[in-house]
């Protein structure tokens, strides 16, 4: 094996809740390079479908990558059911643009839902880096499927979290730990990372309060790199690519309809893709 | 090698000889698998094709093929039954003859100038390039070229396309060391991800790749240049002497018209590459899904879009070509257009789409055009298509993207000093292909906005010469890299 090809080896694996795992990856190369807010393109062995993943972590010297991957679908669980010492067929990146990084007068709020909390902890580090005050928000159904929250809580200055049963911290979504946030201080940027609703739920509070926010869309993506326009997304009336231009975008620009509908478009076919998958593994 | 004892028939008598025509699969019977649909000429036929060059004195046809094939001489050695010879010959000018005798618009190149053709049908030679390239191959004729001794000099090439793939071997040739760096888990380029299987067979392009490694060729995979490692990384850092960018069009041009994003719209190229690169095709054993309705619109009528006009027909979809001009004005080669004519495959000129519409769950449902009329020709010297006033709508389910590539801005938007025009072409001196940065060239779609195969390895020729002077210490010249943001990109490729 020649000097650049690498081995996206499996170095440690940790379960953070019921199907979801945080791991750390051999990518020297990649880890030499990537910044907050960009995201990879894996393929877990030969001939699987190539999906984003975004990152929560990086060792530029020791030479590895951090993601946190849910099984969801047939990619995602055969990545998620490799163990130490496996490799990943393919990890390339990185890609998309840098997160906003910027100095405000107000704070920072960083939401997460779900496993996208992983993905604002870096951009956390570089807004604090940058002279910011940096708070963290994130939000579960209940206390055992928040991650990541020690993580978050050593890059930012403060950590709320919020519960939908009450279970810890505030009862209810990300969007009352903002309100809570906005009645003590100044809020200059918001960045919310997770699912569908709970970005829209936060664009359209902060559109509101005339705070600016952004937001990182997981379009559905094939090459990654711009070529195939599979993650079009509309974001203040223009057709932009998020593997490209994104994946942070102006959340009060953002066509969040059209990106469920285009998030739905192979709902048929990733059961089938499972299925078969499930299948094999039981023959 | 042309004179006039040559025995056999005379000049005449072979003119007026018919052309052997390449034997196909029916249309019936090829729309049901992925085969390719010429089966090839047997090596009388291809024999008997070769007779009809009357081998003149001043052959067009070597200055009708951008990389300088010595036409007549294979053709020559070919009518005396020496295959191998024949191959040497054309592998002198271009080492991906299995390809190109499948791929490249002879009609418009060699095929065009050919004395034959002028009263008569042109010589095949595109068909005999690709028999004497099959019959090397299945006879496992040796391919290996003479290789310099070490230059002890290092060369990066972006890609592993067509221009990167030609790059690489007459850099290797001449007795680099060359790298390639492919972004892409496989390679090949866009011969695998934009050609479908049923034109150019994957294990051509394997071996052409399999080659380029026994050579000493590394081919490095998963690797983006502007992302993992920079330009500057492989000049400064990796101790690269020179790099040669190759790494395509590939940013989709889309129309910009209502309902672009409904669920079941496509671009060409993410239409070609879920089935070609990853098989969708064969789904659900490789997992990559693909949306494949019963009705296909496709927009264009390039050779693109009837790549994806006959993909979408065997996956079963009835299939409506859909473009703004003419039969007469539609930019694909002529034997393509043929093919997916025979192939029940409906067109519908002088039909310009205005909208998409969506049903209550975001998916295309139908179609709407504008019935268009050629007017005056414009700058292309095509006639105009202008609205008549009048519309249609089509029931459809979905719809497929062909209007072309922009560049892919990911080396210039990491790299600010090479330089691109407007449209993201990354502007070249057009002598050397010596780009803005220093010891950097480019080649193929990423100087031209989109192109041929062929072109793309004519200027990937080009550039390696003059690679070969930079890195070797002798190129001088006074470059001329347009910093017009107007400039066009390269228009034309010859090797020289």
């Amino acid at each position: 094996m020649g000097k650049y090809n690498q081995d996206f080896k499996v170095l440690t694996k940790r379960e953070l809740c019921a199907n979801t795992y945080h791991f750390k990856i051999q990518a020297p190369l990649i880890a030499k390079k990537i910044l907050a807010g960009q995201f990879i393109m894996i393929r877990p062995n030969e001939n699987s479908e190539r999906i984003p993943l975004s990152i929560c972590g990086w060792n530029r010297e020791e030479g590895y990558i951090e993601l946190i991957i849910m099984s969801a679908g047939r990619t995602s669980t055969e990545a998620t059911i490799k163990e130490v010492g496996d490799s990943f067929k393919d990890v390339v990146g990185p890609l998309g643009q840098r997160s906003h990084i910027a100095k405000y007068d107000g704070a920072c709020v960083l939401m997460g839902g779900g496993y996208g909390t992983g993905a604002i902890i870096p951009t956390a580090r570089d807004l604090k880096e940058a002279g910011n005050r940096v708070i963290g928000v994130v939000g579960a159904r209940s206390e055992n499927l928040l991650l990541m929250v020690d993580e978050l809580k050593d890059a930012c200055d403060e950590v709320y979290l919020t519960t939908n049963d009450g279970s810890i911290g505030i009862e209810g979504f990300v969007t009352h730990a903002l309100e809570e946030i906005q009645k003590k201080e100044k809020v200059s940027s918001v960045l919310a990372v997770g699912p569908v609703p709970m970005m829209i739920a936060v664009a359209n509070m902060t559109k509101e309060d005339g705070i600016e926010c952004w937001v990182s869309l997981n379009a559905i993506m094939v090459d990654g790199t711009g070529m195939c326009g599979a993650c079009r997304v509309t974001v203040g009336g223009k057709t932009k690519f998020a593997c490209f231009h994104g994946p942070d975008f102006n959340g009060h620009e953002v066509d969040f309809k059209e990106l469920m509908t285009r998030q739905k478009m192979f709902v048929d076919q990733e059961k089938i893709a499972m299925e078969a998958f499930t299948g094999a593994l039981e023959k | 090698m042309a004179n006039n004892k040559r025995p056999g028939p005379s000049a005449k008598e072979r003119m007026a000889k018919p052309r052997n025509e390449m034997p196909l699969h029916s249309a019936e019977e090829r729309i049901r698998h992925f085969n390719e649909v010429p089966t090839g000429y047997s090596l009388e036929q291809a024999m008997d094709e070769a007779s009809r060059c009357i081998q003149c004195k001043k052959p067009d046809c070597i200055g009708g093929c951008p990389v300088g094939i010595n036409i007549p001489e294979f053709l020559l050695q070919l009518e005396g039954g020496d295959v191998a010879g024949a191959a040497k010959t054309i592998r002198q000018n271009n080492f991906l003859p299995a390809a190109c005798g499948r791929v490249c618009p002879q009609d418009k190149q060699c095929e065009a100038v050919c004395i034959v053709g002028k009263k008569n049908d042109s010589v095949g030679i595109g068909n005999l390039e690709r028999f004497v390239a099959d019959y090397e191959r299945e006879h496992d004729l040796d391919r290996m070229p003479e290789i310099a001794p070490d230059t002890g000099k290092k060369i990066a090439v972006i890609g592993s396309g067509p221009a990167g793939m030609t790059a690489a071997y007459e850099l290797r040739v001449r007795g680099h060391d060359v790298t390639i760096f492919e972004a892409f888990h496989r390679g090949g380029g866009v011969m695998v991800y934009g050609i479908p299987r049923f034109r150019l067979p994957l294990e051509i392009i394997d071996e052409d790749l399999k080659l380029l490694e026994e050579m000493g060729v590394e081919i490095v995979y998963d690797m983006i240049i502007g992302r993992t490692l920079s330009l500057d990384d492989l000049l400064e850092t990796e101790g690269f002497d020179s790099v040669f960018i190759a790494s395509g069009a590939g940013l989709p041009k889309m129309l910009g018209v209502p309902g672009e994003n409904l669920n079941g719209v496509y671009s060409a190229n993410e239409y070609l590459t879920r089935i070609y690169l990853m098989h969708a095709n064969y789904f659900p054993e490789h997992p990559t899904p693909i949306y494949q309705g019963k009705k296909l619109a496709v927009i264009g009528a390039g050779n693109t879009a009837m790549d994806v006009l006959r993909t979408g027909k065997r996956l079963g979809a009835e299939v409506t070509c859909y473009y703004r001009r003419s039969h007469d004005e539609a930019p694909a080669r002529s034997e393509e257009l043929e093919h997916a004519e025979q192939e029940f495959i409906d067109f519908k000129w002088l039909s310009s789409p205005i909208e998409f519409i969506g049903d209550e769950n975001g998916f295309v449902k139908a179609i709407k055009c504008e019935v268009m009329e050629l007017s005056e020709p414009d700058d292309s010297g095509r006639r105009r298509p202008v609205p008549t006033g009048e519309s249609f709508t089509d029931e459809v389910d979905t719809v497929v993207f062909s209007l072309g590539c922009d560049v892919n801005p990911t080396i210039p938007d990491s790299t600010r000093d090479v330089t691109t025009n407007k449209w993201g072409i990354m502007m070249v001196d057009p002598v050397t292909y010596h780009t803005s940065k220093p010891g950097v060239f480019a080649g193929g779609d990423t100087v031209t906005g989109g192109s041929t195969v062929i072109l793309a390895m004519g200027q990937a020729k080009t550039a390696a010469k003059y690679i070969h002077e930079y890195v070797m210490g002798n190129f001088e010249y006074e470059l001329n890299v347009p910093t017009d943001p107007e400039a066009p990109g390269v228009q034309w490729g010859f090797a020289k």
